[in-house]
């Protein structure tokens, strides 16, 4: 027995229906996110990191680059005795490096100056990946292969190579790092989002579009791009501390940041290199970019679960 | 099969063709040249020394010229070492890097699968969130931060065990004695170690859910027969396909491990080479290390079609 169809019926159903509210992808992704304990505590580590970064060298009375030689290798001391020659200066709680500057600030800057790297690098890997996998993804065919075939051929050259090769042309410019390390980040990327366009065109919405005229370039931005953020997202927060890793690999080699200025890689290799005498010289730096890594590591598998939808 | 691997050999050709050719024309736009130094040179004799290595010529006539010697197996002399051919100073090195990364590659996949399989066995335990807090420690901490810790605990402390010294030496080969291969081997390994547990783990899970196993199971057979003859065979597979990734994790690994333990080791010629310039060197290494991926690539195709007879390369 069906029940007639009435006008008031009809909005007695609209009513009701007002007051349930969906839930999008994003918002589920979100909740699962939360759940996730080791995440949420990786979040919050790393904003702590970011925000004593930014503000840490400008509440700290050294500067970054001030020579004390009276304070040369100093140890670590948190519960200060004036009488001690060391602490003549104010208290040194990370230390002091082998020309007598103060070892927390520098490593507050080289946090700034590694975590710089890491977002620049990622942003500029964000969007040579995308543009080119989606345009691979999208033509198809003959375009599609031989763009293809430029990336496999990258891929068979362990990149830090190519970026120590780059890193000797723009003989270590400060910004062209970030760019030379952003430009050989970009080929998982761009690996992702040609796999994800390819599965994304076959989708009846593109057809819609291109039947309404559309052509490629605003299908690719409007409707392709928004589409691919999901695994595009996850794998933002991997290449970030893979970066920061890379960053530090070349400055630890020499090829990198160059003093006064500096990185966690220029501080790490100081202190790798004093380690005998003056421990906490490693053990800072090492130690904060450790808990760095760990935390972008801990939030993309976090993220990763939260958006992968095969586990729900 | 073999249809296939000669089209991937013939394929590999072009590839190289396009290292070379991108690393050439990237080094010489690089600011400054091998023959900068602080004293000037007379011009007469600064001439010389350039036509001497032809570098008087046109950029495109240099670049012909070094791609018909390559084409006869000639690297050119190294600009810096004098009296050394790349060659030479290759052939020198090699067997050395050749040996370190051999074992590390060696004992990651050992130790890897080791650990992996047994913390798939008993999952959720205690034993299976150690290893994968390790393992973790391992992907996360880089190469340079590792070998300078673990020199200041095993070579500059020293530890001793049961009243033995254990200490180890903290740098240099000595002909590639043990006791001074552990530390670097150790080093390198390590972050392969954790990635080839994880992936261990995770395929090893998968396959003790898979109904063969359930099977194998109800046939009575012993947890040990089971893991080795059948669960084993199904969970190396992803692992076939790391070993290219791990390979070039091992060599840019390596340039900091010979760097840092001074071992003469053909990734320390790559970083000198390009600090000063020394062209020859950098692509002579570059070719090498690119030649060595591609066939590792390669031989992991031609293992992963062997092991897993679905994937077919007839065609």
């Amino acid at each position: 027995m069906s029940v007639p169809f009435s006008p008031e019926r009809t909005e007695e159903i609209m009513e009701r229906a007002v007051d349930i509210k969906g839930r999008s992808l994003w918002e589920d992704a979100r909740r699962r996110l939360f759940r996730n304990r080791a995440a949420m505590v990786s979040i919050v580590v790393l904003s702590l990191i970011a925000l004593l970064a930014v503000f840490g060298p400008f509440v700290l009375p050294y500067a970054y680059d001030f020579i004390d030689y009276s304070v040369v290798s100093c140890a670590p001391d948190w519960w200060p005795d004036p009488s001690v020659l060391c602490n003549a200066g104010g208290a040194h709680w990370f230390g002091t490096d082998s020309v007598g500057r103060d070892l927390l600030v520098r490593t507050l800057y080289g946090a700034r100056v590694s975590m710089a790297v890491g977002v620049i690098a990622t942003l500029v890997s964000l969007v040579i990946g995308v543009a080119y996998g989606a345009t691979a993804g999208y033509l198809g065919g003959r375009v599609d292969e031989l763009m293809m075939r430029f990336v496999d051929v990258l891929y068979s050259i362990p990149y830090i190579f190519l970026v120590i090769i780059l890193m000797v042309i723009f003989n270590r410019n400060f910004f062209l790092l970030f760019v030379a390390i952003g430009a050989v980040e970009w080929l998982t990327m761009a690996r992702i989002v040609r796999g994800q366009t390819l599965s994304i065109k076959q989708k009846e919405f593109i057809e819609a579009a291109r039947a309404g005229g559309v052509g490629p370039f605003g299908i690719i931005t409007r409707h392709i791009i928004p589409n691919v953020f999901g695994p595009v997202i996850v794998y933002v927060t991997l290449t970030v501390p893979s970066a920061i890793l890379a960053e530090s690999f070349l400055s630890f080699l020499g090829l990198g940041i160059q003093e006064p200025l500096t990185s966690w890689g220029v501080l790490i290799s100081d202190g790798a290199n004093q380690m005998e005498t003056a421990p906490w010289m490693l053990i800072f730096p090492a130690a904060f970019m450790a808990i760095t890594l760990f935390c972008f590591n801990f939030i993309g598998d976090g993220l990763r679960d939260a958006l992968d939808p095969k586990d729900r | 099969m073999f249809s296939y691997v000669i089209r991937r050999l013939l394929g590999a050709i072009p590839t190289l063709f396009i290292i070379v050719t991108l690393a050439f024309f990237m080094m010489r736009v690089a600011p400054g040249g091998p023959f900068d130094s602080q004293r000037r040179l007379p011009p007469e004799i600064e001439n010389n020394i350039k036509a001497a290595y032809n570098l008087d010529k046109p950029l495109y006539q240099q670049y012909f010229i070094y791609l018909g010697k390559l084409a006869h197996g000639d690297l050119g002399p190294s600009f810096k070492q004098k009296d050394f051919t790349v060659t030479e100073l290759i052939a020198e090195g090699l067997p050395v890097s050749a040996r370190l990364g051999l074992s590390a590659i060696t004992l990651a996949v050992l130790m890897g699968m080791l650990m992996g399989t047994f913390a798939a066995l008993r999952q959720n335990s205690f034993l299976d969130y150690s290893v994968m807090s390790a393992a973790m420690v391992g992907i996360t901490i880089p190469t340079f931060v590792m070998a300078p810790i673990l020199t200041l605990v095993f070579g500059v402390y020293g530890v001793s065990l049961f009243g033995y010294d254990i200490s180890l030496p903290v740098g240099g080969w000595n002909g590639g004695a043990l006791r001074n291969m552990i530390l670097p081997v150790v080093v390198l390994a390590l972050p392969q170690i954790a990635v080839i547990a994880r992936l261990t783990r995770g395929s090893m899970v998968e396959v003790l859910h898979s109904n063969y196993v359930r099977t194998a199971r109800a046939k009575g057979l012993s947890s040990y027969k089971i893991v080795i003859r059948h669960a084993l065979r199904a969970a190396v597979l992803p692992l076939v396909s790391y070993l290219g990734p791990a390979i070039a994790g091992i060599l840019t690994g390596s340039l900091i491990v010979e760097q840092i333990f001074g071992i003469p080791g053909i990734g320390r010629y790559f970083v000198q080479g390009a600090l000063n310039r020394d062209y020859t060197l950098v692509l002579g290494v570059l070719i090498y290390y690119a030649t060595f991926v591609i066939l590792l690539n390669l031989l992991a195709d031609i293992l992963y079609a062997v092991l897993d007879p679905r994937v077919r390369y007839a065609k």
